[in-house]
């Protein structure tokens, strides 16, 4: 067993761990913070995307020995985040889901998308969005819905900053 | 889908890492940002009995403008070459290349050196860093010594790392202003790793033509007769695709389309 200092979700956590216990498996198991889904286990499907120091990673490649000193955020961590509340609203109202087990990811990864690229607010800008996103696999609702929501979400905040 | 045990370790210098390297009797990976190590430890494709965190060692992540080159340390990532933290001595084909490699969720982890090290042929650095002529510096146990880009990988996965060696970065040649690149990479989905590339730099200002076939089954294969595959010359083209090992229809066809597509960008 190692020990490692991190934060989570603002929270410093001092924990013993195995080296090779995953960082989505310490968040699920260790810190009971289940909203961090696991699918493939190998970083190819990003349900299991978190904020690892303010950037987009794949928990299920991280080694949580590894994060020492590092900030992570779980979609717990983003309750009371403005845009993440845009974004919820908006995949409820393009029916951007329905099992809900991309959703963190699709979430995490969607807010990089709309923080990173405001730019994207055309309809031509689709095909851009949809590369973005090809790193979280969906297999129930389809891309349709989540793509719209995304773009919503993008015009939305791309008119607040004109107007303000 | 869960790593077999590992001792870990998290040395604070490229020189503690090479001690490291050597300690035990069996098997010390080094890792880097852990985006292709990680997979295949969990799928227990590797299993090294003891893992080097080379995530502490803040030297690896220098970027240095050298004048008339850029030396990149290992430890700098995709996204920071796609966004432009670091100096880009390539006119513009670095970040290009970067922004293509898998997803930006890797790319924030992933690392050029770690990438290079691991010398996936379908991967997009070796082919690039082959066509760009870098030069790779190693530190090991009998000092630093500096590689020429063609001689660093030497098949699929394999390189002139030895086992208690390390890749400090590259050093690049900037290009001229007047410079100009094609780079084309076949992929059947968005992100994954690479069926075909072909790569072509034009920098007539240094007399640089030069043009390289990558996602090959081993090591980058720098062409020949470039130009008659500047010219477009089916027979060259088709010729430089065999040399370069790809004779299986469909493999032979998207080398060829890639190299074309590359020299017809280039060319533009």
């Amino acid at each position: 067993m190692k020990n490692v200092n991190f934060t989570v979700n603002g929270q410093s956590i001092e924990a013993a761990v195995e080296p090779r216990t995953h960082l989505a498996d310490f968040l699920r198991e260790h810190a009971g913070l289940t909203g961090t889904h696991l699918g493939c286990e190998h970083g190819v499907c990003g349900a299991c995307t978190v904020e690892l120091d303010g950037a987009p990673a794949r928990s299920c490649i991280q080694f949580a020995v590894r994060c020492e000193g590092a900030q992570v955020r779980t979609i717990e961590g983003f309750d009371d985040d403005a845009v993440m509340q845009q974004l919820r609203t908006a995949f409820n109202a393009e029916h951007a889901l329905q099992c809900g087990f991309c959703t963190p990811g699709m979430l995490i990864t969607a807010r990089d998308i709309v923080t990173r690229l405001p730019h994207l607010v055309n309809a031509t800008d689709e095909a851009r969005i949809r590369q973005e996103l090809a790193g979280n696999l969906c297999r129930c609702t389809g891309y349709q819905g989540i793509v719209r929501a995304i773009q919503r979400v993008l015009r939305e905040r791309a008119g607040a900053t004109h107007a303000a | 889908m869960k790593a077999a045990s590992f001792e870990y370790s998290r040395p604070r210098s490229v020189a503690e890492a090479c001690g490291l390297l050597t300690a035990g009797e069996e098997l010390a990976k080094p890792i880097a940002g852990g985006q292709s190590l990680g997979p295949m430890l969990n799928l227990r494709l590797a299993q090294p009995a003891a893992v080097i965190d080379l995530g502490a060692i803040d030297g690896l992540r220098e970027a240095r403008d050298e004048g008339d080159a850029v030396f990149l340390g290992a430890q700098i990532t995709h996204a920071a070459i796609e966004d432009a933290r670091v100096p880009d001595p390539s006119r513009g084909l670095m970040p290009s290349v970067a922004s293509n490699i898998a997803y930006r969720a890797v790319r924030n982890r992933g690392t050029l050196g770690g990438s290079l090290a691991h010398a996936d042929p379908a991967a997009d650095w070796v082919t690039t860093m082959r066509l760009l002529d870098a030069v790779y510096v190693i530190e090991g146990p009998r000092g630093r010594r500096e590689v020429a880009s063609g001689d660093f990988m030497q098949a699929a996965f394999t390189t002139v790392l030895g086992p208690d060696d390390l890749l400090l970065g590259v050093r690049v040649t900037k290009c001229s202003a007047n410079a100009r690149f094609g780079y084309f990479k076949f992929c059947r989905k968005v992100g994954e790793y690479a069926e075909a590339i072909g790569a072509v730099l034009l920098d007539p200002a240094r007399g640089v033509r030069r043009a390289v076939i990558g996602a090959t089954a081993g090591a980058p294969y720098l062409v020949q007769d470039i130009e008659g595959v500047l010219g477009a010359s089916q027979a060259s083209i088709e010729k430089e695709v065999r040399a370069a090992g790809c004779a299986e229809p469909y493999e032979f066809q998207m080398h060829a389309v890639a190299l074309k597509r590359a020299v017809a960008q280039a060319l533009a």
